[in-house]
């Protein structure tokens, strides 16, 4: 069950380190479960300080734009220069090729000036700087995008460190520091102790605040033996009574430590996709290698051979290096944003096979309702008034703490019943047993019933008054739950209880249905209700009655067809499901098994996450195909500055083709040059942030797309290479 | 552009257009192993290849199979063809007595004829005898086309097909394409040409004296069969010298259509042929589309260019303008009897279409008529193309243009529902290498090396153009010719040779590999989310991506041949 009466924590709390007094605040637990007599602590135990400024950072986020961050970019934009580092990057190492190349050209000609190919050295110095200024910009790029995984890593880091444990060997407790934990050892965690590693509940019940990882400060009720509350993570904290647990991880293969591994991004690997995109972006440089060598025996041919400066220049400004030097920075980025929802991604790849999904498996219970039934409608029967049903509805579910109870009460008073009458001191409360099926209060001489209709018929002695029935049957219908109320033994009403869609799901479907992906809701109950449930959330599909193996059969049947599918799960019988499904998000609260099946997790535990996770994944190959077809595109302006630049000595006529008019042969190169490298700064916070994308059909978006980045990749060199020119010129550097 | 004009333009795309539909559905019953009308004939005579020739044609091959089978068999075929140049003084039918023919040219004649290419550095009536003309040209143009077809019916089937490991028999399929498709037509065809004046005998060459009182030789020789297959084939290696320009080649205005419809017919049906076979008609019509816009877009601007004539007699106040008296425009090197319309539209198709049968000489085509050609060639042949290979020559494009801007609409990119991941992106890019590097380099070395640039006759970028039109020629199977160069030389028999090798087979190959990649993956369900391929959206995105390639390639080239010569032209200066 979950509650979702959660807050967020609240500000008071995270501004202003250094306050000494504060008022202490309760915190509603998140699983807080109050039938069954746990309540959460209402004071908080003290957090660590490392706690208090992961959480305001995780609230806040940190911008990529901070000093910091940019200072830690700008150095490792120099370090990675290093050959043995940038060979990953094809382009962007051959780009440096390039600029090492026009560099050493430049030295001989300064070292022994004489009448030279091309157009002097000061024109070699420049484009041999701006060159290096593109390999830097790209590495740049890069590093800014990592900056932030790694401060957040650093963080995290502060949490993982030492901890003394209470490890119990043979019914002794001993103290050991909690790098000597192995697993299969139990420990016992206390009030106010941090939990030494990665386990499972075995005995205790408590509640953990998981602030270090979820970045949430609402407490988490921990028991043993259930799959959602039993798994514990290291570096979260006991804030109330006390937990064994036993230790389900060796040390250095936490869950904390694959997430600093993960943000770290230590373990990058490219993902297929991107892996296909290099093999693109590899072929349009041997094409551009291929064409920039053949040109200089065209050139001879000519009576006009080209200098190496220029062919590199040229080069350069063709190989793709916009998405070369922003491929890697816009991967780690889309991966960050999908951390900074609180998911973690296990791997890049389920990112972006999210965006793939197109079809969503999700279970009725917990993702599409609350997962208890909640009154929904109290009609008079029986010629009684409103009021007098509304009344019996309120005071038969005063002592009623069960969601039902609370929800009926809340309805009655919206509906207009009178809220002022509580539970009297000397009331009697009839109980709700499984043999009587029906619960209630006596009080001041009233007596109010609520119950099965069979059952409340039955206490007060009535034949079912025929609009009962008709409501009874109704209800049953819809796939709903029926009660009877009664009024000092005379039936009043029918109350109808149903499964509670959660709001907003409806238009978030709708959304999911524009996009393609097709929703299917899976769910044990009867295919009346489930169908009832089905129409009201407006999920495409159904699959009712279903048991733990209906999923893994549902998502196999899908993958056969070609779908790719994704779904949530928590316990351990969802863990198949999880592991045979194409992108899988498992709830932070679930059990091991699930999260180990699963390719991603979800620190809130809310499953309703996995819509924006498919949004995420799209905006994520959106952006890379945006930036791609961008890239190429700019290359048409590109040859047009260039090529007649390259040959005004041989044909001044082709300057025909410089429809740009730029001011002169050398300013035409070095502004095509300079647009290159300034091209790479100007998209890297389109890269960091991702291209904008809303739900829409394929062919929407791409019509939007193909305008803005194919189209707008053709037009803005020609702008944007004059501009330079100019004011290049105006400058006097070319 | 005058009524009669517009009617002719008007009449070839109306008729292609209609061709399309029924030969397109004929050729996926051919292939999808169906009755046809033609079955209770032919089927017989199939089952007896096979018979003949230990064939199973229910056994199905992988990708490897199949591509080592279409590189055996034609490496068999050109080694045939080759043997019988060197041969055929000692074989019969040889009347005129024709001697062997030189080794670099043979190998060039082998490699041209067996890569659908019909490059041909020789002249037809004076070096081959007819036995060389029937037995070895005539055949490797029905079965080099074939070969075109069946692999592009094997990419077909990698689209079509879900999670198979198989992607066809490459014996049955070429045989289905000889005997249902190239045969009939051929036959029917061969018999209307002769109607029409087109010789089909194995005479000698009959002498005569002409009015003048010289005495004038006049070739003969079975040209109608060769004629049709040459066209229908999109081979274009013509049984004379003079190619479609000769009047025994192409006799009347009507034949002249007849051999453009014929060039376009296959290319064209096979389009649809693809959109029957992935059961989607309008997957088909979009790749048909994206095709016509770029042939109608060179055609204009050939057209334009041509009929507006010759800049330099403006001066000299020539009217070039067309009128009831005349044809107008720049007429230097197209024969009278088609004049400017039917030429250039010839010119367009037989380069469009990868064909190289010329009814005009492309040398005196203006510089930016001459650009049109040579860019219908270097964008890889995909403008209706070779029959086969020019199906799958631009679905290698599609496949292309769906990677660059597919991942904009938020998805792993796909075609027709099969994703395109590494394997395919490193096969396509090899594709568009090959062609690329077989031309650039080619061309580079030809302009620089003395042995390259002596056999040109025209100096500056005209001279460049000769060059670089063989190289694109070649590498695009084409084998139309600029002329003006003499490639009748050791250096060039053998480098265009070497380029029509890998302009033919190290794009095959990696079409074939596509192809079974593709067959092992399952179909993705079309949904809202899915890219759409069908539409006008996805048809200029084709066209864009078709022409970004070809002008990223070959612009700096095309810059520094026909259109620096355009603007010199315009500027007073001729080479």
């Amino acid at each position: 069950m979950r509650v979702n009466d959660r807050q967020p924590a609240g500000d008071s709390e995270t501004e202003g380190r250094g306050t000494v007094v504060r008022p202490p605040r309760t915190v509603p637990a998140r699983d807080a479960d109050p039938t069954r007599g746990l309540e959460p602590p209402l004071v908080r135990t003290p957090e660590t300080d490392e706690m208090k400024e992961l959480l305001q950072r995780r609230l806040r986020g940190t911008s990529p734009w901070s000093g910091k961050l940019l200072r830690r970019a700008l150095r490792d934009a120099v370090t990675k220069l290093d050959p043995r580092h940038l060979v990953a990057n094809p382009v962007i190492f051959v780009a440096e090729i390039g600029a090492a190349l026009t560099t050493a050209v430049t030295l001989a000609q300064l070292a022994s000036p004489g009448p030279g190919r091309g157009f002097g050295v000061s024109f070699g110095i420049q484009v041999s700087l701006w060159l290096w200024f593109t390999v830097l910009f790209a590495n740049f790029a890069e590093a800014l995008a990592e900056a932030r995984g790694k401060a957040q890593a650093e963080t995290l880091r502060a949490t993982r460190k030492e901890t003394p444990a209470r490890r119990l060997s043979d019914g002794r407790e001993e103290i050991v520091p909690s790098s000597r934990l192995r697993k299969g050892d139990i420990v016992l965690v206390r009030e106010g102790e941090i939990i030494p590693g990665d386990g499972e509940v075995i005995e205790g019940i408590a509640y953990v605040n998981e602030a270090a990882i979820t970045g949430e400060s609402a407490p988490v009720l921990k028991e043993p033996g259930t799959d959602i509350r039993s798994g514990v993570t290291a570096g979260t904290q006991v804030v109330s009574d006390w937990l064994k647990i036993r230790i389900t991880a060796d040390p250095g293969e936490s869950f904390l430590d694959r997430m600093i591994a993960l943000v770290e991004g230590a373990r990058r690997q490219k993902t297929p996709n991107e892996i296909a995109l290099t093999i693109l972006l590899v072929g349009l440089t041997l094409i551009f290698l291929l064409v920039v060598a053949t040109l200089e025996p065209f050139a001879i041919y000519a009576g006009n051979p080209v200098s190496t400066v220029v062919l590199v220049a040229l080069f350069v400004c063709l190989i793709p290096t916009t998405i070369g030097g922003l491929l890697a920075a816009i991967g780690i980025a889309g991966m960050d944003r999908v951390a900074r929802f609180n998911v973690l991604a296990l791997s890049g790849r389920a990112v972006e096979a999210a965006g793939d999904v197109d079809v969503i498996l999700l279970d009725k219970t917990g993702t599409i309702t609350y997962g208890n039934r909640l009154a929904a409608e109290i009609i008079p029967v029986n010629g009684a008034s409103l009021l007098d049903a509304l009344i019996a509805a309120r005071q038969s579910s005063l002592a009623d703490q069960t969601p039902e109870g609370r929800s009926l009460r809340a309805l009655a008073e919206q509906l207009g019943a009178p809220s002022e009458d509580g539970l009297a001191p000397d009331a009697e409360v009839i109980p709700f047993t499984a043999q009587t099926r029906l619960s209630g209060v006596r009080q001041n001489g009233h007596e109010y019933l609520k119950g099965a209709p069979e059952a409340v018929l039955a206490k007060v002695g009535e034949d079912a008054p025929p609009d009962l029935r008709v409501q009874v049957e109704r209800i049953a219908r819809e796939g709903g739950t029926a009660l009877a109320l009664a009024l000092d033994g005379r039936v009043v009403g029918v109350v109808y209880l149903k499964d509670t869609v959660k709001p907003g799901l409806r238009q978030r479907f709708e959304n999911f249905r524009r996009m393609g992906v097709r929703t299917i809701m899976i769910t044990g109950d009867n295919p009346l209700t489930a169908a009832t449930i089905a129409r009201e959330a407006g999920v495409d599909d159904v699959v009712a009655e279903a048991t733990p193996e209906d999923k893994i059969r549902v998502i196999r049947e899908q993958q056969a067809q070609g779908h790719v599918v994704a779904m949530t799960g928590d316990g351990t019988n969802d863990a198949p499901a999880l592991a045979q499904a194409d992108v899988a998000l498992a709830m932070n609260s679930g059990t091991a098994a699930a999260k180990e099946a699963a390719n991603l997790v979800d620190l809130d535990s809310n499953p309703t996450k996995l819509l924006e996770v498919i949004a995420l994944g799209k905006q994520l190959l959106i952006t890379r195909g945006a930036i791609t077809t961008f890239s190429i595109a700019n290359d048409v302006a590109k040859y047009f500055a260039i090529i007649p630049a390259l040959f005004a000595g041989a044909y001044p006529q082709l300057d025909r083709l410089d429809v740009m008019r730029l001011s002169s042969p050398e300013s035409a190169i070095l502004s095509a040059v300079i647009f290159n490298a300034l091209i790479i700064v100007a998209l890297v916070p389109l890269a960091l942030r991702g291209v904008s994308y809303r739900p829409a059909p394929a062919a929407e978006l791409l019509r939007r797309n193909l305008l803005v980045y194919g189209a707008g990749g053709i037009v803005a060199p020609f702008i944007g290479i004059k501009l330079i020119d100019l004011i290049i010129t105006a400058l006097g550097l070319a | 552009m005058s009524v009669p004009h517009a009617l002719q333009i008007l009449t070839f795309v109306v008729l292609i257009s209609a061709l399309t539909k029924p030969l397109g559905a004929y050729m996926a019953r051919v292939f999808l192993g169906e009755r046809t009308a033609l079955s209770r004939v032919l089927s017989p005579l199939e089952r007896a290849i096979y018979r003949l020739c230990g064939i199973d044609a229910a056994e199905e091959q992988r990708w490897t199979g199949y591509a080592a089978a279409a590189l055996l068999f034609n490496l068999a075929g050109m080694v045939l063809l080759y043997l019988l140049q060197r041969l055929q003084g000692f074989l019969p039918l040889n009347p005129q007595g024709f001697g062997p023919v030189a080794p670099d040219l043979a190998f060039n004649t082998a490699a041209s004829f067996s890569t659908n290419t019909n490059w041909q550095a020789y002249a037809g009536e004076s070096t081959m005898s007819y036995l060389t003309q029937m037995a070895g040209l005539t055949v490797q143009n029905f079965v080099s086309a074939g070969t075109g077809i069946a692999v592009a019916v094997a990419l077909i089937r990698g689209l079509a097909r879900r999670s198979a490991d198989t992607i066809g028999n490459f014996w049955v399929d070429l045989v289905r394409a000889t005997l249902y498709v190239l045969l009939p037509i051929s036959v029917v065809v061969a018999l209307f040409f002769v109607s029409q004046g087109i010789p089909q005998n194995l005479n000698r060459y009959v002498q005569a004296t002409t009015l003048e009182g010289t005495p004038q030789l006049i070739a003969q020789g079975p040209v109608a069969s060769q004629e049709v297959i040459k066209l229908l084939g999109t081979n274009g290696g013509g049984f004379f010298n003079a190619n479609s320009a000769h009047p025994y080649e192409n006799p009347t205005p009507l034949t002249n259509l007849l051999e453009m419809l014929l060039i376009f017919a296959i290319p064209a049906g096979l389009t649809y042929t693809f959109g029957r076979m992935v059961g989607d008609t309008r997957q088909g019509w979009a790749v048909w589309a994206a095709m016509a816009a770029l042939f109608l877009a060179g055609l204009v601007v050939a057209l334009l260019t041509e009929q507006a004539g010759n800049p330099l007699f403006a001066q000299f106040g020539i009217d070039q303008s067309a009128s009831n008296l005349q044809p107008g425009g720049n007429l230097e090197g197209k024969e009278v009897r088609f004049g400017i319309v039917a030429s250039v539209l010839f010119a367009v198709v037989t380069t469009a279409a990868a064909c190289g049968a010329v009814n005009t000489m492309h040398d005196s085509l203006l510089p930016l008529t001459g650009a049109v050609t040579l860019f219908n060639m270097q964008l890889g042949e995909v403008v209706f193309g070779g029959v086969g290979a020019g199906l799958y020559g631009i679905l290698i494009f599609a496949l292309l243009a769906v990677f660059i801007a597919g991942l904009m609409v938020g998805r792993t990119p796909e075609y027709l529902g099969k994703k395109i991941e590494s394997f395919e992106m490193k096969m396509a890019m090899l594709f568009v290498l090959a062609g690329a590097a077989s031309i650039l380099i080619f061309t580079a070395w030809a302009s620089v090396a003395p042995y390259g640039v002596g056999s040109i006759r025209n100096p500056g970028p005209h001279g460049f153009s000769e060059i670089l039109y063989a190289y694109s020629s070649g590498t695009g199977n084409n084998g139309s010719a600029f002329a003006g160069l003499n490639t009748n030389t050791a250096f060039y028999n053998v480098t265009i040779a070497l380029a029509m090798l890998v302009g033919r087979f190290l794009m095959m190959v990696p079409v074939l590999a596509i192809a079974g990649s593709l067959a092992r993956k399952p179909r993705v369900p079309p949904s809202l989310g899915t890219f759409p391929t069908d539409g006008p959206l996805f048809v200029s995105l084709l066209v864009g991506t078709v022409l970004i390639v070809g002008a990223l390639n070959f612009l700096p080239a095309l810059a520094l041949g026909p259109i620096v010569e355009h603007l010199l032209l315009t500027a007073g200066h001729t080479f």
